[in-house]
């Protein structure tokens, strides 16, 4: 068999985190009943007309200057017309021939080493509706909610060589966005989608293959697997003599399979003209410095000041930058406990199991810096144990409780009552002869066994340091 | 008194001083249509019970003091392309037959905030595409002064509807004429503003960067009183422009004393009747006596107009009618296998030919590999015709000419060749590819008793200019009243 | 007559604008589009080098709306026209196969 290497480009669909739609004052919540945040304008009513949202162009500008692109200083859009029920209008506004981002690039780090993508352009656009199969009826029902949610697709050059490649790219560009607050960049729920180019040539080949566009993927695992599907179904064409066709393909992940959307019915002739119903958009350089000068601290800055500031391990500053709410926390939470390796120990430990454990993401965090810090000085001023800290915690990060108030309502302060301590202690010591006799013998486990069970009869409140003392005096 | 005979100013005057009631005027108005629509076919829509129910409503208002403008309580007739709140918007197709719109053009709401009262809606040419309102899909208007003749269009429902005095006043919607040419050939005033002075919220578009509505009505003072009412910077329409100006009315002075006018040589060759060349002329030679300065001059690039037009028009209009799908309003095929399916007969069966043409023509030119030929070519063209414009009015502050090459052609004889009835647009299109102001108001009467239209141009935001020019012809001028309207006398 | 528009340009055309003609309809429309094509080449006899196309006629840019939420939930007089409905959404025939 041949040598072959695989040409990935990408187009990456944002949805923008504005409170309206582009062009009209419609809300962009999640979750309404159908066509309950419509209007005229999103649901192609006859003589309505689009205004443009500003904050869409902000963070389009914002996305462009963080990834180095060129910003058009003369914008315009233009009509890209094809007929689906999803399109209210029968054609999208988008931008063909002035978009606002050009020639940018990210530079990304793989096992294979650090590599510069380029991004060919990103230009603004309105997002369909949503369509609903009915199988009673055997018809399809259309939800214009999502219509005129503003996007913002990222095209970048065929830079790519492999999955990994691929997932450090959108690592970088969803940290990048969030980080802006231009978007929260969820591949399952659709406010980042990734469409995949991919084409293969052999090795030393001049020209590109054909390429193909794969669509509907979902996670990073799909698109994984996506990727090396596609790669081999293209290579085995291509050995059995037979060639690629450049088409749309639809991934379906449950079956590991991809195949052509394909329709007659479909002449992918978008005859793309200046929008008429909206002036362009001039950026000048005011404007545009305007812009950059909100540009908020990205991750890797963060992550080094992270480490020579607040000496946090390079392990610690990783994980923490890697979401942009938990940086957030970590801050606030440091500024007002200035215990910056317990902030980050509390985030990288208990935090992330929890997260875990109830499936949320970082950004579904509702504690406030504020109660945080009070539980992690609760433990530092020795006002309770770190066993009752993590069941405080737990109340903390499900409902945002005061730590203070709870700790006192409960009556979970730590027991530093030497006397009384003492007499717990030797009723365990009575209690327990085995672990003594196990002791003495040089199993120093049976000392934690004995600290557990007077713990336990203290209900957990007891001063494990006084403990710990009281046990080694008696044994 | 006849009521219908009042021009909209005199009658809001009347209403005001307590001599006419709101809801006397609304009767006569309902009262002539009931007696004349049947044979002039103005009206797709008459609004009988509602618009009983505002002139109440209204003359509330004004016993109240609420409402003091020119316009409270006159009712007036409102083009089929507008969209009104509880009133059916058909655009005079079958694709929108039963189309009830949520929510109200903002044209017609300022006029219902000077106190209009809306009576009807009037018959257009299917979705405003055609020149003689015979390609609306719901029925024929007739020409008031002869009924054998088209009324011209698109606004043609409009004009017939002010010329027979079945209402006071009108809006029409012009695209490359269709205010102009049907005032002409109906013997009424009719104005084409600067694009963006009015705004298009709830026009339901044809050619988007060439819509415009403005008002038909019997004068210039009618006409100037109503473009003020209308008028309005909207934030909803992004190309809607604030002016500094949105005062006409003042501009309504009998005195053209070295107002520069222009004469276009290409105006005036082949292909223009006769008689409508010399009525027009014979204006031009009313204002000169009157102290205008008066001169011909060669504007350029004539002939391009109307290609360049129909293509952009019809690229626009093949975009803007792709949401008439039978999916969220409007006519759905009865029976269908599929979604394609559906989408092409719903269209094929709710669109008229000459829309079908147009969405054909604007589909292709916009098509892989033609659209540099034809559409950038013809944006080009007009960026040219544009600079025309601005050299002329360097030189002159008004341009004088014909509204349409002829008189109002017979019913039935234009649709047969499309091409011959474009080529009827030759004076009105480039005023709209230029963006720039037009009046259209009549100028006598051919010897078969026709009205014929003089059209005065102007710079863009100068619609003063044109309606001082035409306020003072028309000072030297008997009003002619066509015969319908005088049936009632 | 220089355009000559071929059964495959109609037939194209038709797929674009979703719309379907009989023969006759479209032997017309071929007539009809190759009359009018002829009629637009008068463009090409205008030399335009070097000009920019104009597609708005004045200088206005930068027309914005702020991002703040104005519209209430008006989906009963939005769906009121549908040719066809259920629960609060639009219904079409079956899109996906």
């Amino acid at each position: 068999m041949k040598q072959y290497e695989t040409v990935i480009g990408l187009e990456v669909h944002v949805e923008l985190a504005t409170k309206t739609k582009i062009f009209c004052s419609c809300s962009t919540a999640f979750g309404g009943a159908p066509n309950t945040h419509t209007c005229p304008v999103c649901t192609g009513m006859p003589g309505s007309l689009p205004v443009l949202n500003k904050q869409v162009v902000e963070y389009a500008m914002a996305v462009g200057l963080a990834t180095n692109c060129t910003i058009t200083q003369y914008n315009k859009f233009d009509r890209k017309n094809y007929f689906y029920p999803d399109n209210p209008q029968n054609y999208q506004i988008s931008q063909l021939y002035l978009p606002i981002c050009r020639n940018g690039r990210v530079e990304i780090e793989t096992e294979a080493g650090k590599k510069s993508i380029g991004i060919h352009e990103i230009h603004m656009e309105e997002d369909a509706g949503k369509l609903i199969h009915d199988e009673w009826e055997n018809c399809s029902l259309v939800d214009y909610n999502r219509s005129g949610v503003p996007l913002i697709e990222i095209v970048s050059e065929p830079d790519m060589c492999s999955a990994d490649e691929v997932i450090a790219y959108l690592e970088k560009l969803r940290l990048i966005i969030q980080y802006l607050g231009a978007s929260d960049c969820k591949l399952q729920e659709g406010s980042m989608r990734v469409d995949v180019n991919l084409s293969v040539m052999e090795v030393g080949a001049k020209e590109f293959g054909t390429r193909t566009e794969m669509k509907n993927l979902n996670s990073f695992k799909a698109i994984a697997r996506a990727i090396e599907n596609e790669r081999q179904r293209q290579i085995e064409l291509l050995e059995e003599g037979k060639s690629v066709t450049q088409e749309t393909r639809r991934w379906d992940d449950n079956k590991a399979y991809s195949y052509a959307m394909r329709s007659k019915e479909d002449a992918q002739d978008y005859r793309y003209f200046p929008e008429p119903d909206l002036v362009p958009v001039v950026i000048d350089d005011e404007w545009l410095a305007a812009v950059k000068s909100k540009e908020p601290e990205f991750r890797d800055a963060k992550k080094n000041r992270y480490i020579n500031d607040y000496n946090l391990p390079e392990y610690d500053a990783d994980i923490i930058t890697l979401y942009k709410k938990l940086a957030d926390i970590f801050e606030k939470t440091t500024d007002i406990c200035k215990l910056p390796k317990k902030v980050s120990n509390w985030l990288i430990g208990e935090t992330m199991k929890l997260l875990k454990e109830k499936a949320m993401e970082p950004d579904e965090i509702t504690f406030s810096p504020e109660n945080f810090a009070k539980v992690i000085l609760l433990v530092e001023n020795g006002t309770i144990n770190g066993v009752i800290a993590k069941d405080v915690f737990k109340i903390v990060f499900e409902e945002n409780i005061d730590p203070d108030k709870y700790v006192e309502k409960k009556g979970l302060k730590m027991n530093n009552d030497e006397v009384g301590l003492k007499k717990i202690v030797e009723e365990v010591i009575a209690a327990n002869p085995q672990s003594v006799e196990d002791y003495h013998n040089g199993k120093d486990k049976a000392i934690g066994f004995l600290v557990g069970q007077t713990m336990k009869a203290a209900k957990g409140k007891a001063n494990p340091g006084i403990v710990n003392k009281i046990l080694k005096e008696l044994l | 008194m006849n009521i219908m005979s009042l021009t909209a100013v005199e009658l809001g005057k009347k209403i005001k001083q307590k001599e006419i009631s709101v809801e006397e005027a609304v009767i006569a108005a309902l009262d002539s249509i009931e007696a004349k629509d049947e044979a002039v076919g103005s009206f797709v829509t008459v609004c009988r019970d509602k618009a009983m129910e505002d002139a109440r409503e209204i003359q509330g208002k004004i016993d109240r003091g609420e409402l003091d403008g020119p316009l409270a309580g006159v009712p007036v007739a409102i083009k089929d392309n507008m969209c009104t709140e509880g009133i059916l918007t058909t655009c005079s197709s079958k694709i929108l037959s039963n189309f009830n719109p949520a929510y109200t053009a903002e044209a017609v709401l300022n006029l219902q905030k000077a106190g209009a009262v809306i009576i009807g809606k009037t018959n257009m040419d299917e979705f405003a595409m055609g020149s003689t309102t015979e390609t609306s899909a719901i029925k024929i208007t007739k020409n008031p002064w002869n009924q054998e003749h088209v009324p011209g269009g698109s606004s043609g429902g409009s004009c017939a509807a002010v010329a027979a005095e079945e209402c006071h006043y009108a809006l029409g919607s012009d695209t490359g004429g269709s205010i102009r040419q049907p005032s002409s050939f109906c013997g009424v005033t009719g104005i084409k503003p600067t694009y963006g002075t009015v705004s298009r919220y709830g026009l339901i578009a044809y050619g988007s960067s060439l819509d415009q509505i403005g008002p038909v009505a019997k004068d210039v003072t009618d006409c100037a009183t109503i473009l003020e009412a209308i008028s309005s910077y909207d934030a909803k329409d992004s190309t809607s422009v604030k002016r500094e100006n949105y005062d006409f009315t003042s501009a309504l002075v009998d005195d053209v004393k070295g107002l520069k006018i222009g004469i276009p040589k290409a105006y005036f060759e082949d292909g223009l009747d006769s008689e409508v060349k010399a009525a027009v002329l014979n204006a031009a030679k009313v204002l000169e006596k009157k102290g205008a300065i008066v001169e011909e001059f060669d504007l350029g690039l004539v002939n391009f107009a109307i290609p360049a037009y129909y293509v952009i028009a019809s690229a626009e209009a093949s975009s803007n009618l792709a949401r008439f799908d039978g999916v969220k309003y409007g006519y759905r095929t009865s029976e269908y296998e599929g979604l394609h399916n559906m989408y092409k007969k719903s269209r094929s069966e709710g669109f008229g030919p000459e829309v079908k043409r147009r969405i054909m023509l604007g589909s292709f030119v916009l098509s892989s590999g033609y659209y540099d030929a034809y559409y950038l070519k013809a944006l080009k063209t007009k960026a040219l015709i544009k600079k025309e414009f601005d050299k002329a009015f360097e030189k002159y502050d008004v341009i004088l000419g014909p509204a349409a090459p002829t008189t109002a052609p017979k019913l039935g004889e234009s649709l047969k060749d499309p091409i011959k009835m474009y080529l009827g647009d030759i004076y009105t299109v480039s005023v709209n590819l230029a963006g720039l102001p037009g009046i259209s108001l009549p100028c006598g009467v051919s010897s078969q008793g026709l009205p014929i239209g003089l059209q005065l141009i102007g710079d863009c935001f100068k619609e003063n200019n044109i309606i001082r020019a035409a306020y003072s012809f028309e000072k030297s001028m008997t009003y002619n009243r066509c015969d319908m309207a005088k049936q009632f006398d | 007559m220089a355009n000559i528009i071929s059964d495959e340009t109609i037939e194209y055309v038709g797929i674009l604008a979703k719309l379907e003609l009989s023969d006759s309809e479209k032997e017309q429309a071929k007539k009809d589009m190759g009359n009018m094509l002829d009629y637009i080449d008068k463009l090409n006899e205008l030399d335009t080098t070097g000009v920019e196309p104009m597609s708005q006629v004045f200088p206005v840019n930068n027309v914005f709306r702020e991002d703040v939420v104005t519209n209430t939930d008006m989906r009963d007089a939005i769906i009121k026209n549908a040719p066809a409905k259920k629960n609060g959404s639009f219904m079409v025939p079956k899109t996906v196969e």
